[in-house]
């Protein structure tokens, strides 16, 4: 019993959680940007597969896990091109493109994963990111635990979520974004490049999702394997939601659902005596709950999934 | 002085010509009104000038040169603001955001929030035009929000100022003061291009107008050399008599009531307060009041589309308050909706399917559950024919039909299955003289039939012609009942403004 | 919530050149930057696609075989057409699939001395049900709360997995290394239709199925209702109809498709239920329903071609020794392009 009350409160759990909410709330930050712009960003499941795999191949070539982080969050940011185009060039509907591209990137990883490596269940192991300490913080006794040693990205991550709220709530680019994606007619007639604006938000939304990825390939391990997301990008979509399109919020939300995912992993390793799939459910039931009872409340960027048509 | 010479411009959408080689002069410091029908081109026109719209051909000229504009904003730069029937305002942001997008004034890569407040409220004091810069679009009137539009134009510089339709959604009061910040403009030396179709106000605020016809320019005239009567007959191309003949009505007994229906809209915060309304058979009740003020809400609670929070809704003294729906048309109510394409037609159905749209279920048109396509058919046809419906055939995609063919249909399925009490919402709304002229003699064709009809419009002159009796909403309250003849013109305007009647026999109006 | 109905409406109501032409274009597309691919790897091309056809089409047993991957595939590729007709995307086709295999076995098990007569139905009916019901709960969780059933029926998914999997693990498992359940009585065996192919008459109830479908959409006022519902909700409430109502009928008839595809493999390829037997025929289902435009008929011909690259991916493997995974890289290319009409139209003008 006293076990279970450690694994639930325990310090370790919770720094288990802020591992794994790393590339989930940096997905649904990028969920956050391409939706406030006005594109609803399905993909982000495929661009973080590929952020992930592509920060292995390039490890794997280079020999440095930061040339490959380099190379997914390039990745992310093509992928995000890519769905941007086909979204605002061509109009193709938001969710069955965003839905194609998961398929396209779970396919192309996979195949090109056996073609390089010829292995069909992960990678080989390459270089990944070594962990790091914050000198003074890693002392503090608790928050040391806690926050004092992990991988950069995960540090990183907590820069570009503030910095991230800067930009959307406090520049005259987050202004336009927000604009574009509530009412891109009067974008339109203020003069501002609306496309422009889609696409930045889109790409963006890409890297961001490409670097979450990157930390789960080199960041929590130093190989990739088939469809390593698990379903993190669906997850970070209900964050996003949850999170009000806020950076802020994603990355609250992010946290609350990783922690249920940390719980999950720590309690399974402590048998006690429930069926370890019933345990593996938990985060999938919380998304659920918290996207059932989070919607009523919330309200989506006013012209999301349209297409707007500029100079008829 | 010519400051804006728009030549031979044409615009196609499709098989339609929006504008046919329109010629178009407006000089410096006047206020030109641009007057034509719905579907006369003016807004096509005014768009195309300000880069929302490319031309198909034609030239635009400004100052003396040759400019081209590909979007709204080139269109800024050259000095050119434009105030859109629908205002292009987003509810989240504040005024103060919704004013400074696109020039955002700067502090670092930031905004300086601070500065956009000053500015804002600096040029809201120079125009008179009162607003609160930190107030979210959302909980602004739409008086406020109009005033924010011109701001945000004088905020980019505008000197010329395109105004469409601005006084639709204005109450008398509210298009009294926005002439005389118009007026004050002028006198800034700003240009002005109004957009309208209403007579009276082209005469009031007007020094030159523009008449548009079927996409083709009639004519261009100085105000002070016109009459309304000659402007109504360049407008229409015919003697118009906007005047359709009322017998006296034969009212039965009463059929449809309300007793203190309340309603709340959670998003507009606007509430329906012990609405009482009683219609006889043969009997036109209208609706009066500026849009807005809870014509939506009761529209929908009468149907079952909005939850009612107390009151009683009576139908042949039944108790239908709490029916669905599909139990309320059932029960012979007929409902022409407010908002045509979003409630009361299917775009991507066939005209079929949208005659049948609601009665799916009927016996009239499936047995158990399967649609018997023969009655259908039949039945279609015969709406097609006797509401005068011009389509290819009754395949046709509703979609593909003009907006007046388009409520044809609405009204024709609506009041083909012999309802008891008609629902019409804003009825004519955007549809030309023709199409108005054939709906307003059906509704008295069916009022002397001895429907119940309950008639919500904006437009005065409708409500005065059809209406035996005319009631005014103000805020979600009925603040003024009785006779048609009973007000004048000039009374309704005010109590559409919220003046009550015992204020009004003070006034001594 | 994400407010994609709009669009779900326009897509599908796209001026065509003609379905049928842009999705044949759509294809070839997709087929010629998938041999760039191949060719790319290193791989001879020509060998694949010779391997892909023949492995298709080549003799009959490979030809059965290609009917025997579009079963399978003409289920959930209605489950997804059934959704967006009442403008949901239901991607959960994997989880209600595993529902409805599960239910159809414990069904069969259960009545060991039934007559096939009445027992194939009851197992049918069982896996439609558990399908059904398993669909029914996204549906509920939109109507009820607007939770987006992109999130949840893909969350539902991996529960659907993890449930099925727990429950036969303690309750219905057979002695033995391998998690799955004893074999079923041969009275709840569908009939083989070729000998030694597994073709079974599971063909016939997957056109069955279609021709159901159709006629609701066609002919009857529920699939009056429900489309009403899919292109324009406020209309449909104005109306009269119950939206809340018609969304979760909508996904309980497209759960309960999926559950007869579960149905139909414990039924007539593997005699049983074993956990994660399915190579993701939910999300395949997608790519049928893109294709077949949501048409009942549509989806028949796109499970045909997709249970074609199926089986010639499998002889592509053997003989080509080209990874199974590129038959998922066509399916996500096919998705995008048929998705993305005004890119193929900017091809067509431009060639």
């Amino acid at each position: 019993m006293n076990d279970i009350i450690y694994v639930i409160f325990g310090i370790n759990t919770l720094a288990a959680a802020i591992r794994i909410t790393t590339p989930i709330a940096l997905a649904a930050m990028g969920g956050a940007f391409s939706e406030r712009s006005g594109i609803i960003n399905i993909g982000l499941e495929g661009m973080i597969l590929c952020g992930a795999f592509a920060a292995v191949l390039g490890s794997f070539y280079t020999g440095s896990p930061w040339l490959g982080v380099f190379l997914s969050l390039l990745l992310g940011g093509f992928i995000g091109a890519l769905f941007a185009c086909f979204t605002i060039k061509f109009k193709a509907d938001h969710v069955v493109t965003g839905v194609g591209l998961n398929i396209l990137a779970l396919g192309a990883t996979t195949y090109l994963m056996q073609v390089l490596w010829g292995c069909k269940g992960s990678s080989p192991n390459v270089k990944g990111l070594s962990e790091v300490s914050i000198p003074i913080i890693k002392d503090i006794p608790v928050i040391g635990k806690l926050l004092g040693t992990h991988s950069p990205l995960v540090y990183i991550m907590f820069l570009l979520v503030f910095a991230g709220w800067l930009l959307l709530f406090k520049t005259p680019l987050g202004l336009r974004i927000r604009i574009t994606g509530e009412h891109p007619e009067a974008a339109d007639t203020l003069g501002i490049n609306i496309k422009g604006i889609q696409y930045f938000s889109v790409i963006l939304s890409g890297c961001l999702a490409g670097l979450g990825g990157a930390y789960l390939s080199l960041g929590q391990l130093n190989w990739f394997s088939m469809n390593m997301s698990a379903g993190r990008g669906y997850m970070a979509l209900a964050a996003n939601i949850f999170g009000h399109w806020n950076p802020l919020g994603c990355l609250a939300a992010s946290f609350l659902f990783s922690y249920t995912d940390a719980l999950q992993m720590r309690l399974q390793s402590l048998n006690i005596g429930i069926a370890h799939e019933l345990i593996q459910m938990l985060p999938y039931i919380l998304t659920i709950i918290v996207l059932a009872g989070a919607v009523v409340r919330s309200r989506p960027p006013a012209a999301l999934g349209e297409h707007y048509e500029t100079n008829k | 002085m010519r400051v804006v010479e728009l030549k031979n411009i044409t615009k196609r959408f499709g098989n339609i010509v929006a504008n046919d080689a329109i010629d178009l002069d407006i000089n410096r410091g006047e206020i030109h009104c641009l007057l034509g029908e719905n579907g006369a081109g003016k807004t096509t026109l005014m768009k195309i000038f300000f880069g929302l719209y490319s031309c198909d051909t034609g030239s635009i000229f400004l100052n003396g040169k040759d400019v081209e504009v590909h979007n709204p904003g080139e269109a800024i730069k050259l000095g050119i603001g434009m105030i859109h029937q629908h205002f292009m305002l987003v509810d989240r942001l504040t005024v103060a955001e919704n004013i400074i997008a696109g020039q955002e004034p700067k502090k670092g890569i930031f905004i300086n929030f601070a500065r956009a407040k000053k500015d804002v409220e600096e040029l809201s004091r120079r125009y008179g035009l009162k607003v609160n810069a930190e107030r979210r679009i959302e909980y602004t009137s739409v008086g406020e929000q109009q005033r924010v539009e011109i701001l945000k134009n004088l905020y980019r510089q505008a000197d010329i100022l395109i105004l469409d339709e601005p006084t639709a959604v204005l109450t008398p009061q509210e298009v009294k003061d926005l002439f005389t910040v118009l007026r004050k403009l002028k006198k800034d030396g700003k240009t002005i291009i109004f957009i309208t179709h209403k007579l009276k106000e082209t005469m009031a605020i007007s020094d030159r107008i523009t008449v548009l016809r079927d996409g083709k320019k009639v004519g261009t005239v100085n105000t002070s050399a016109t009459s309304p009567n000659e402007l109504a007959r360049m407008m229409v191309g015919r003697e118009v008599v906007l005047r359709v003949y009322k017998k006296a009505g034969h009212p039965g007994q009463t059929i449809f009531q309300t007793q203190n229906l309340c309603a709340t809209n959670k998003r507009s915060h606007l509430h329906l307060k012990a609405i009482n309304i009683a219609i006889k058979r043969g009997e036109i009740v209208g609706i009066a009041g500026v849009e807005g003020n809870g014509q939506l809400e009761l529209e929908e609670a009468l149907m079952g589309l909005r939850e009612i929070d107390r009151g009683k809704i009576i139908v042949n003294d039944r108790d239908i308050t709490n029916y669905s729906t599909a139990k309320r048309r059932a029960l012979g109510m007929a409902h022409i909706p407010s908002s045509r394409l979003k409630r009361g037609l299917i775009k991507s159905f066939d005209l079929e399917k949208n005659i049948i749209l609601g009665s799916q279920w009927s016996s009239h048109f499936a047995d158990k559950g399967i649609l018997a396509q023969n009655r259908i058919k039949k039945y279609s046809r015969e709406v097609i024919d006797n509401f005068d419906i011009r389509c290819s055939d009754s395949k046709e995609i509703i979609s593909s039909l003009s907006g007046g063919n388009q409520q044809k249909v609405i009204i024709g399925r609506e009041l083909s299955g012999d309802p008891q009490v008609i629902i019409a919402a804003q009825p004519t709304r955007g549809l030309d003289v023709g199409a108005i002229e054939y709906i307003h003699n059906l509704l008295l064709k069916m009022r002397d039939e001895g429907k119940a009809i309950l008639l919500i419009s904006a437009e005065l002159d409708e409500l005065k012609s059809l209406s035996d009796r005319i009631m005014v909403l103000y805020e979600g309250e009925m603040i003024a009942e009785g006779d048609t003849n009973r007000f004048t013109e000039e009374e309704l305007g005010l109590l559409m403004a919220g003046h009550r009647e015992g204020v009004l026999t003070d006034v001594g109006a | 919530m994400l407010g994609h109905d709009r669009l779900l409406a326009r897509i599908r109501n796209l001026p065509v050149l003609s379905d049928l032409l842009y999705s044949f274009i759509a294809i070839i597309l997709a087929l010629i930057i998938s041999a760039v691919l191949i060719f790319i790897s290193g791989y001879d091309v020509g060998r694949a696609y010779y391997n892909l056809l023949y492995g298709a089409f080549g003799n009959l047993y490979n030809l059965s075989q290609t009917l025997l991957k579009t079963i399978p595939l003409i289920f959930t590729g209605l489950t997804v057409a059934i959704g967006f007709k009442t403008g949901l995307f239901n991607i959960g086709g994997e989880g209600q699939l595993y529902w409805g295999a599960l239910a159809s076995a414990v069904a069969a098990l259960s009545f060991p001395h039934l007559n096939g007569i009445i027992l194939i139905p009851i197992c049918l009916l069982a896996g439609a049900l558990a399908g059904g019901v398993w669909g029914a709960i996204p549906g509920y969780l939109k109507a009820k709360t607007g939770a987006h059933e992109v999130v949840t029926t893909i969350m539902l998914n991996y529960i659907g997995i993890l449930s099925t999997s727990f429950l036969l693990k303690n309750y219905f498992k057979e002695p033995g290394y391998i998690d799955q359940t004893p074999m079923i009585p041969e009275a709840a065996r569908l009939p083989e239709l070729i000998p030694y192919t597994r073709l079974t008459w599971a063909i016939f109830i997957s056109i069955g199925a279609i021709i159901v479908i159709d006629l609701l959409f066609k002919k009857t006022s529920l699939g009056y209702d429900l489309q009403a519902v899919g292109e324009n909700p406020t209309a449909a409430e104005y109306a009269g109809i119950n939206s809340a109502s018609k969304i979760i009928i909508s996904m309980m008839i497209s759960g309960a498709a999926a559950g007869l595809a579960g149905s139909s493999m414990v039924m007539g390829v593997f005699n049983r239920f074993i956990t994660n037997f399915s190579p993701g025929y939910g999300f395949t289902g997608i790519a049928v329903a893109v294709l077949g435009r949501n048409k009942a008929w549509g989806v028949l011909l796109a499970a045909l071609l997709f249970g074609a690259l199926e089986a010639g991916g499998m002889s592509m493997k053997l003989f080509a020794k080209i990874p199974m995974d590129l038959m998922t890289i066509v399916q996500g290319l096919v998705i995008l392009f048929v998705a993305a009409p005004a890119l193929i139209h900017l091809l067509v003008r431009r060639s």
